[in-house]
């Protein structure tokens, strides 16, 4: 039996991530030996695996982007592809990795998490995302998927004292592990259906038409239940406000970005690509969970006192909106929703990092109280995060605003007027919560006149562009929206 | 040059007078302000002046010079149309405008809004051209509301005068009610023409004179009636016709320049004019032309009563120009467009004399403008003296003097007609002559003639002259002797004088029945045969004023003069007395028919119940309490339940899930 030496080139980036994340772990492990006074060891920082971190991210971006011809390429027997929307989200992933690492270095210093650990499970979990977002096999679907899951229940639980970080680990851990029974209970439906676990064969083996139709559509429901609790869209989206509220504010803020990514990924290679021929059924259930999720999202974020609670919220709502524009089952509404996930993650990566910013020992910064009067102590925090909040709220000239203003023009070009009406009636809604946060900080009176520590210049640094970019990408909308469609176009057109 | 430069010339530079003048009012100073809008005004005037050889030559253009947008069929440009109709009114305004930016040096010399104040009035002379110029129903909307803006702000030009702004609203609201007529007239064009060019609708206006529409169920409608009265409501509003005329009297409180600039001479002919222009349309509806007629003529007699019993000299004045925009209203019912049109040249060049002489005198009483306070003004005001009295004598028509030879030929034109209403009108306007004689030469007597009541009379209105302290900030009290006013306000009453004396002996001829005006009035002759039955009893300008010194109307401007003189020269004391008797009738003239009151009571008083009722059941109740707190209130709920879901129980996590899984399964499964 031969086996044919897969080309490698289309992974590179996956290989690296891979040798460098295990570096950063053997480096974690054997470098510290020898040092006598452990309490020593656990207290000081260590920045090797930081600095690894941050160059292994930028040699993939450089890899990724070095190799990104807009061509489609398939390798490990058809596995694994990379392509355009693959290129575009891995950068983005990147991206996603580095700003999480920098936002987080003073923070996990402060907390004495500032270890190799942090940034090998990082590594593991950006490998994961990289490996879903490339996947063009169910295997290698779950795999990735499997590998982020198993990363990030780790990050949570990455303070062992912290009794809420923990109980937020276990929830996720098992309702992680149940999300992904029912995922793969509905992809055997498809295996015994089709015959085949390689997507494009699946979706042609559909298109030809089914014996049995209710076991597609039984094997639809699991799987799609799978997605919306990777997704975190209702009814799946039970853990996300206690995960985000549980963990780390860094973990948190990684949560809450790059794996949205890899989500979206997830729900395009298996839904527009693998399943497309029973784009009617799915377009229902899709339906249905996004406006659940709008509609929850957004009413019990009203109601919550902190901050990061609030933003899961926001979350679900958010991935309510993606939904929607992936239901239209159209090019259009891919690239718009494209377009929304990719200024979500740069909006939240913004909001979360300026938490972490506001913290510091012993202090997290995460109630809305906190927030009161944060103009008169550090205008320009404010100003950064008012423009966040205007902008996840949809309010022009933010890019939120254009992400909502695609998604819904690609809904009512697809006839799906009623949907659009609803999203904007929630949207409504949900910018009550996000301009009480612009509220508290410029109109009421703050609790303490405590000065914001100073923080590390980069970190500030990025935080500003961060900001500043939402504003400017909403002012010049056109070249990214360009980019998405046509990452799309190439990839699905 | 080349003649659309010229044409784009008229109206921007006086646009660009305004521009400058307002925004850089502060950096060039008083002279620079009033020497850049006189020097855009003027270079309007020559080159207006030049396009009207140019026209007599027989060169007319009518095309677009700016395309704004393209929607669908709707093409919304910026063009001309020169024709004969337009050249006049740009002379009239040009010249008017010129006349009156002059007299402003010396009337509003010591104002703090000097250089607002003259770049609203360039800036109306730009919207007055647009107005006048354009080739399309757009581009007149879009002048017709621009002068009625800039009318706006300078009626409420004293701002800090709550009668000013009192006035401005006003004007403001009645003039929407026209504008509404209007823009629904447009509408309705658009609609059934599927163009906005006015050549494009009078070529197709034959084919749909048969067509109607059923605003009611049942009862059709002719749609030419229809949209011409439509239009006509529009022209009410902006030409002050009854029962929309209420503003006009009220806008007397903005500055006299005004008055004389765009409530007598040009923005409240725009009307007369637009009529005119839409003379096709017209010419096919004779209920809409009987629709004119009449309220032309009730308009022309009894605003006319009503300037018998004013004793403010502006508002003589503008009781004057009310009843005389009736006259031309009048002439337009009757199909004597070229009458109308010829009547508010005249009585541009005599009424804005009138304005600015009553201005002068305004000046010269220093602010006080009740004529009961002045008399025996003639020798401190010689020149305004004279040239008050050609105004009046061309007002009145005197045989030989402009307003003769107009207003004659709408009297005539009226008897010729045999339109519905006709009757009427003829009625109206021949009573309207010893109406207009009277009050006119009242005025004139009150104020030039009998014993000098200034001296005595000032210390009743020394307060009402502080509260009216306007431009002419000197008030020296009641006692000084009125005075001459300087030559920028003197000359440009000479100026008007001189076409108020020969504009009607030279231009009868040619305008109104030569081939002047060509294609851009459309007679249907057969049908309204007004015109043809004055050009068989013209015999030239001298036969016509023989003939008038021996027909009805000069002897009834003669017997008003004479009663005039006899009641407040003779027997002083009559006046008085007939008030006394005349009781009832004295009242409901001096209350105007009541209209204000009435209008005040219904539409305003109205109004506020209704807004009243609206913001208590519908905003406070229905919006604020039920949509918007009740919204709150309602998410607030949701949320709360929402968020109890969240119970931090694993296992309820996962039952959410379960359940989540089960529905689905039961809605797509089947």
């Amino acid at each position: 039996m031969t086996f044919p030496m897969p080309d490698l080139l289309p992974a590179a980036p996956e290989i690296l991530v891979l040798v460098m994340a295990c570096v950063v772990l053997m480096f974690e492990a054997y470098a510290v030996r020898g040092q006598a006074d452990r309490s020593e060891i656990v207290a000081r920082p260590r920045v090797a695996g930081y600095v690894l971190t941050l160059l292994t991210l930028l040699a993939a971006a450089g890899l990724t982007a070095f190799t990104a011809n807009g061509v489609s390429a398939t390798t490990f027997s058809g596995m694994f592809v990379d392509d355009a929307m693959a290129d575009l989200l891995k950068l983005m992933t990147y991206l996603a990795g580095i700003a999480a690492a920098i936002y987080s270095r003073q923070y996990l210093a402060d907390r004495a998490l500032m270890r190799g650990e942090y940034f090998a499970l990082l590594l593991f979990a950006v490998l994961g995302m990289m490996v879903m977002i490339s996947a063009s096999h169910l295997l290698t679907l779950y795999l990735g998927l499997e590998l982020l899951s198993l990363a990030l229940y780790a990050m949570v639980a990455l303070r062992r004292d912290d009794a809420v970080a923990v109980e937020a680990a276990m929830k996720y851990f098992v309702l992680g592990a149940l999300a992904s029974g029912l995922l793969l209970y509905g992809m055997s439906m498809l295996y015994g259906l089709t015959g085949t676990l390689e997507l494009n064969k699946m979706a042609a083996t559909l298109a030809g038409g089914v014996d049995n139709p209710v076991v597609l559509a039984f094997g639809l429901v699991f799987v799609v239940a799978g997605l919306g609790f990777k997704l975190g869209t209702a009814p799946f989206h039970m853990w996300v406000p206690d995960i985000y509220h549980g963990a780390p504010t860094a973990v948190t803020l990684f949560i809450g970005s790059a794996p949205k990514l890899a989500a979206f990924a997830f729900v395009i290679r298996l839904l527009a690509d693998g399943l497309q021929p029973a784009h009617a059924d799915w377009q229902q259930m899709l339906a249905v969970m996004a406006v659940l999720s709008l509609a929850i999202g957004n009413l019990a974020a009203i109601m919550q006192t902190n901050i990061k609670r609030m933003l899961a919220y926001s979350t679900i709502a958010h991935m309510g909106f993606l939904l929607l524009g992936v239901m239209t089952g159209e090019l259009n509404g891919y690239g718009a929703a494209l377009y929304y996930v990719v200024t979500y993650v740069i909006m939240s990566l913004g909001a979360f990092g300026l938490i972490l910013h506001l913290a510091r020992a012993g202090f997290e910064a995460d109630a809305l109280d906190d927030y009161k009067g944060l103009n008169s102590r550090a205008p320009w925090l404010a100003a950064l995060m008012a423009i966040l909040m205007l902008s996840m709220a949809g309010l022009p000239p933010f890019v939120g605003f254009y992400a909502k203003l695609t998604v819904l023009q690609a809904l009512v070009g697809a006839g799906w007027i009623w949907l659009a009406v609803v999203a904007v009636l929630f949207s409504l809604v949900g910018a009550y919560y996000y301009l009480r946060v612009v509220k508290l900080m410029y109109f009421d009176t703050p609790h303490s006149h405590e000065p914001v520590l100073a923080t590390p210049g980069d970190a500030r640094l990025l935080l500003s562009v961060n900001g500043l970019g939402v504003l400017l990408l909403g002012l010049l909308p056109q070249p990214l929206l360009a980019l998405c469609l046509e990452a799309m176009r190439l990839t699905y057109g | 040059m080349d003649m659309k430069t010229l044409y784009l010339t008229v109206p921007l530079a006086p646009l660009a007078g305004a521009i400058i003048a307002g925004l850089f009012g502060r950096a060039i100073g008083r002279v620079g302000a009033h020497t850049v809008t006189i020097a855009g005004v003027a270079i309007a005037f020559l080159a207006s002046i030049l396009i009207f050889q140019d026209v007599l030559a027989g060169n007319t253009f009518n095309g677009p010079v700016y395309t704004w947008l393209t929607s669908g069929d709707l093409r919304l440009e910026i063009g001309f149309l020169i024709d004969p109709l337009t050249a006049v009114m740009m002379l009239v305004v040009t010249f008017v405008s010129l006349c009156v930016h002059v007299y402003t040096i010396g009337y509003m010399a010591d104002d703090p809004g000097y250089q607002r104040f003259f770049s609203y009035i360039a800036l109306f002379t730009f919207a007055m051209l647009m107005l006048v110029m354009s080739n399309n129903f757009l581009q007149l909307f879009f002048g017709w509301e621009a002068v009625g803006l800039v009318s706006y702000l300078l009626i409420g030009f004293w701002y800090t005068r709550e009668s000013a702004i009192y006035a401005n609203l006003k004007a403001f609201l009645v003039n929407r009610v026209g504008d509404l007529g209007f823009l629904l007239g447009i509408g309705l064009i658009w609609v059934h023409f599927g163009t906005l060019d006015y050549a494009e609708v009078f070529q197709k206006a034959p084919q749909l004179a048969e067509r109607t529409i059923s605003l009611i169920q049942g009862y059709p409608w002719a749609l030419m009636t229809v949209i011409c009265i439509l239009l006509f409501i529009g022209a009410m509003g902006k030409s002050a016709q009854f029962p929309l005329h209420v503003w006009l009297p009220d806008s007397m409180e903005g500055p006299t320049p005004i008055s004389a600039l765009i409530h007598a001479a040009t923005m409240v002919t725009a009307g007369i004019f637009m009529v005119a222009r839409m003379s096709p349309l017209f010419e096919l509806s004779d209920t809409a032309l009987s629709f004119v007629l009449v309220i032309g003529a009730i308009t022309a007699l009894f605003m006319g009563f009503l300037g018998m019993v004013q004793n403010d000299i502006k508002r003589v004045v503008a009781y004057s120009t009310l009843s005389q925009l009736g006259y031309m209203t009048v002439a337009l019912g009757v199909s004597a467009y070229s009458v109308a049109i010829f009547h508010l040249m005249t009585h541009a060049f005599f009424k804005a004399l009138l304005f600015l002489a009553a201005g002068s005198v305004i000046i010269g009483m220093h602010h006080d403008q009740d004529i009961r306070n002045m008399g025996g003004l003639r020798k401190y005001m010689p020149i305004t003296w004279i040239t008050l009295l050609i105004g009046s004598l061309a007002l009145i028509g005197t045989p030989g003097l402009s307003g003769f030879f107009s207003k004659d030929s709408i009297i005539l034109a009226t008897y010729a007609s045999d339109l519905w209403g006709s009757g009427f009108a003829a009625f109206a306007v021949t009573a309207g002559v010893f109406v207009t004689a009277f009050y006119s030469f009242r005025m004139y007597f009150l104020v030039f003639h009998g014993p000098e009541r200034f001296r005595h009379a000032h210390d009743t209105h020394d307060h009402e002259a502080d509260k009216n302290g306007d431009a002419h900030g000197h008030h020296h009290g009641g006692h000084a002797a009125p005075h001459e006013s300087p030559w920028v306000v003197t000359v440009p009453l000479i100026l008007l004088a001189i076409p108020s004396i020969y504009a009607g002996w030279a231009y009868i001829e040619p305008m109104l029945f030569g081939d002047f005006f060509g294609s851009a009035i459309v007679v249907n002759h057969a049908a309204h045969p007004a015109m043809q039955s004055l050009a068989e009893q013209f015999h030239g300008a001298g036969a016509m004023v023989l003939h008038g010194l021996v027909s009805l109307p000069f002897w009834l401007a003669v017997a008003g003069v004479a009663t005039a003189w006899y009641l407040y020269m003779v027997r002083r004391d009559l006046p008085e007395k007939i008030r006394r008797k005349a009781g009832i009738l004295y009242t409901i003239l001096e209350r105007k028919y009541g209209f204000d009151d009435f209008n005040d009571w219904f539409f305003a008083g109205g109004a506020r119940l209704v807004g009243g009722r609206l913001w208590r059941w519908g905003d406070v109740f229905a919006i604020d309490g039920v949509l918007v707190n009740g919204t709150a209130r309602a998410v607030g709920r949701l949320a709360a339940v929402v968020r109890s879901l969240q119970t931090g129980y694993i296992y309820h996590y996962a039952f959410a899930m379960i359940i989540g899984v089960a529905l689905l399964i039961t809605w797509f499964v089947d």
